[in-house]
């Protein structure tokens, strides 16, 4: 018996069709499972473990709310949730708007332009343990570089670490320096998928440079920038390593809390104190609060567009 | 789930805009020149300060003002890096752990990327928004019962409590998508199908090696990201088995109160992902430009 050319015998085929039916699944299915696991999974039950009071090695025993009642009448909570909130603005608001600037002149033609862009974005390369690392001594007290810069042109030493607001820029300051080439890049991707017919007709109007960044280039950026500042408020609320690593390693962000966020209250509960079922209430109320977070500043950012 | 949240996701890269831009009066005054150059040199001033920390004794650290040039204590101190938290077992932990992380990355994200960029089945847009979606849940939100499965598992303190969480990144998936909708011809797929070839065998031998410049950009951006994580390998790991991270962590909050210790260790812990990056560093930043939302 012969098969027409190029057809196979029918199981064959069939076992083709299966294949090519079944094979996108396939592919597809190692992400989701892999995610299910190991990021919803755990999502989830962080809001069952909330309502419980957990310990490695023992048993879950049913609290029902009493850890959030406990979280929200803690003063240390309010007190974390205020610094993450200022150490975030502290570093977003600069970070984002040098990394603007410093696209701005990436987007330029120029010589050395390779050797610009990579240094730019070479601090993002390093890990979050060795820029705190060098920016705890870079801000040390007595012999501290920035001091000593300081001291040149008149100014006494700053005890960093251990102010209150001092300490919370020094952090910002690591945020700022391992962040903004990166967004910087990112903006820069973004500027070069703006029409160059648009700037063409701006300059044929007399738009001077700035009158170009400012009425074509920012509104070009609007879906970017709102990116960025989405991005950027999820990484300011889970702050963790450079105030950890800042503080020599202890949780409690110095003497008075002076820069505990709330990256570093969970873990002090969970990983300090042992309280999992409290380590957990703190993540599932963050959680809420990036949400709430990220809607008002996408309301804010959409409402401050022009037209 | 580690880390994802760092990247945009991917939205075409039109490759000849930079190209046409010669009309605009669009070249770089003195100006930008000196802004950039300041930028750049506090950009990578705390790595010469880390070099220059490190290869002097920490006595000279305290003097002011601080020395500006590197000394000749490298390599001892170097040692005592070493010797004070097993430097040594992090580096070789590091690189296995970023080793599998990027392996698995690169692989499963090439197949998931060329299943949502050229692949038709039911659900196909559903999924794709679901997987964008997931890049929006901050890694750390699960920790707790992380930690907690992994110690049932009797994994807490092992390498692979850190590997399994990362096996696979959202971010990869849209790059890897995002890739091969630009480089994938559909006439090639076509061929292989009329020639009788079932999808498995059109992805490893049309779709891996054309997706191959792709994953060399994933695979470095993995690489990088997965050496330099650092929340979750703190909470899983102890000092006896580190990654570099944790022993960075454990050499900062340690009994080794020596600053140009500390700074060789940080070094020692930064060298590999700097040398990739001298070498690579104009491939990364095309990497990252391309990933990047666009208008």
């Amino acid at each position: 018996m012969r098969t027409p050319p190029g057809a196979g015998t029918p199981w064959r085929t069939r076992l083709f069709q299966v294949e090519e039916r079944s094979a996108p699944y396939a592919y597809v299915a190692p992400f989701f499972l892999l995610f299910a696991a190991f990021g919803l999974f755990p999502l989830i039950y962080t809001a069952w473990i909330s309502l419980h009071s957990y310990r490695l090695g023992s048993d879950m025993e049913w609290l029902g709310l009493d850890n959030y009642t406990w979280l929200l009448s803690n003063p240390e909570f309010y007190n974390a949730l205020w610094k993450t909130f200022t150490i975030g603005v502290l570093s977003t608001v600069p970070q984002l708007a040098l990394a603007l600037g410093l696209a701005h002149l990436l987007n330029y033609r120029m010589r050395g332009r390779t050797f610009f862009r990579v240094s730019m974005i070479m601090p993002y390369a390093t890990s979050v343990a060795a820029a705190a690392l060098v920016f705890a001594q870079l801000f040390g007290r007595d012999a501290g570089a920035v001091n000593w810069l300081l001291g040149i042109v008149g100014v006494d030493a700053v005890d960093w670490r251990n102010g209150d607001w001092t300490a919370q820029v020094a952090i910002s300051v690591i945020v700022i320096w391992r962040w903004t080439g990166y967004n910087a890049l990112i903006y820069l991707a973004g500027m070069q998928s703006i029409s160059q017919d648009l700037y063409e007709a701006a300059a044929l109007d007399g738009a001077s440079r700035w009158q170009q960044f400012r009425h074509v280039t920012l509104p070009g950026l609007r879906p970017t920038i709102l990116f960025t500042i989405v991005v950027s408020t999820i990484g300011a609320s889970q702050l963790f390593g450079e105030p950890l690593i800042f503080g020599g390693g202890k949780p409690d962000g110095g003497a008075l809390g002076q820069y505990q966020t709330l990256g570093l209250f969970m873990y002090q509960q969970g990983w300090t104190y042992g309280s999992l079922g409290r380590a957990a209430t703190v993540a599932w109320v963050t959680f809420l609060l990036i949400i709430v977070l990220v809607l008002v500043n996408t309301r804010l950012a959409k409402r401050r567009a022009p037209k | 789930m580690t880390a994802t949240l760092e990247r945009p996701p991917v939205t075409p890269v039109p490759p000849a805009t930079s190209r046409k831009r010669l009309r605009r009066n669009d070249s770089a005054g003195p100006l930008s020149y000196v802004l950039l150059g300041v930028t750049a040199f506090v950009f990578l001033v705390p790595f010469y300060y880390m070099i220059v920390a490190a290869s002097r004794p920490m006595a000279e650290m305290n003097r002011t003002p601080p020395p500006l040039t590197p000394g000749p204590d490298l390599w001892s101190n170097i040692v005592k890096a070493i010797d004070s938290q097993d430097i040594g077992l992090a580096l070789v932990n590091s690189t296995i752990v970023s080793g599998v992380i990027t392996v698995s990355t690169v692989l499963l994200c090439t197949l998931a990327g060329f299943a949502f960029a050229k692949l038709r089945f039911r659900g196909r847009a559903t999924l794709f928004a679901v997987a964008l979606g997931t890049m929006m849940i901050p890694p750390s939100l699960g920790v707790v019962p992380l930690y907690a499965l992994m110690a049932n598992l009797g994994l807490a303190g092992e390498l692979s409590s850190v590997i399994l969480p990362s096996l696979v990144a959202a971010f990869g998936v849209f790059f890897m998508r995002q890739y091969l909708v630009q480089t994938l011809p559909d006439e090639l797929l076509d061929a292989a199908k009329v020639d009788g070839a079932t999808s498995l065998r059109t992805f490893v031998s049309i779709v891996l090696p054309i997706a191959r410049p792709g994953m060399a950009v994933l695979a470095m951006l993995t690489f990088m990201t997965a050496w330099n994580d650092f929340f979750w390998p703190v909470i899983t790991l102890n000092s006896s088995n580190p990654t570099v991270q944790v022993a960075l962590n454990n050499l900062g909050s340690g009994y080794v109160p020596d600053t140009s210790v500390i700074m060789a260790g940080t070094l020692v812990g930064t060298l590999p992902v700097i040398v990739v990056f001298l070498l690579l560093g104009r491939q990364i930043v095309g990497g990252i430009i391309a990933g990047a939302v666009k208008g």
